[in-house]
């Protein structure tokens, strides 16, 4: 999984989950979402999928949908309070 | 024969231009095979082509083609979107080979990144219909069951794009 590999994540939905459903558990279960587009940068990676891309934040973690061609949408939890305030001054809040 | 076409310009396929052919996971071998018979013939009517995917697909069309007959130039995908999000890359024929989630999640990246762009998803697979069902932003779309045999896939490639029957 490129960079985001060598970083200590949760996988917070199991693999076979597709993007709207990553989406939808995100924006079901985290009182802070927020909104990307496709090609927003994250930990160093592009991310992939339908706009709008819903982030999850819980103070430092970070919920996000991460494509890979073979494996399908993971759903990731990466806690990193610099890039979870990188977040919150460039994305979208939900209203 | 089903060809569903929800948007259509007159760009590449026909004609010069900068085409992108993004593949998706090389687990349906009819991907292998239309991928090739779309680079032959995309170069052959004058488009620049590149085309991405990730280092297993690519490497299955380098070892199919070493003497680059058909593929040409082509970059693992994760470095393709870096070049097309910092708008050094551009192309104004996106064709997007799909048949799983991870594929149409791709294809929508495309849409939203090369908003201009001709954009071709072919949806093949043991199941392409419920995949064809979920894109909802604008495309075309070659909707095609095929796993092993892309004899259907390419007359409906050949449809959409122009591109004479040929017996082969």
């Amino acid at each position: 999984m490129g960079c985001i590999e060598n970083l200590k994540y949760e996988m917070i939905l199991p693999l076979g989950a597709s993007f709207k459903e990553c989406r939808e558990y995100v924006e079901k279960n985290f009182a802070e979402v927020w909104y990307v587009d496709p090609g927003y940068k994250l930990f160093d990676e592009y991310i992939i999928g339908l706009p709008p891309i819903a982030l999850g934040l819980d103070g430092g973690k970070i919920v996000f949908p991460y494509t890979k061609p073979c494996h399908g949408t993971y759903l990731l939890r990466i806690e990193d309070t610099d890039e979870a305030d990188r977040v919150r001054k460039t994305a979208r809040k939900k209203k | 024969m089903e060809v569903k076409m929800t948007e259509s310009t007159e760009i590449p396929g026909k004609g010069n231009g900068k085409a992108l052919l993004l593949l998706g996971c090389p687990e349906a071998p009819a991907q292998q095979a239309i991928a090739l018979y779309l680079a032959y013939q995309l170069r052959s009517h004058g488009s620049e082509l590149l085309i991405t995917g990730n280092p297993s697909v690519l490497n299955l069309l380098k070892v199919s083609d070493p003497e680059k007959h058909y593929i040409g130039e082509m970059k693992v995908l994760e470095k393709c979107i870096e070049e097309i999000v910092e708008k050094r890359r551009a192309a104004d024929l996106c064709v997007v080979c799909a048949h799983n989630d991870a594929a149409i999640a791709y294809a929508a990246t495309m849409r939203h990144l090369l908003p201009q762009s001709r954009l071709v998803v072919i949806i093949f697979g043991k199941d392409p219909e419920p995949l064809a069902a979920s894109i909802d932003f604008p495309c075309e779309k070659i909707v095609e069951k095929a796993v092993h045999n892309p004899m259907q896939l390419k007359a409906k490639v050949n449809e959409v794009f122009g591109w004479a029957a040929s017996r082969t």
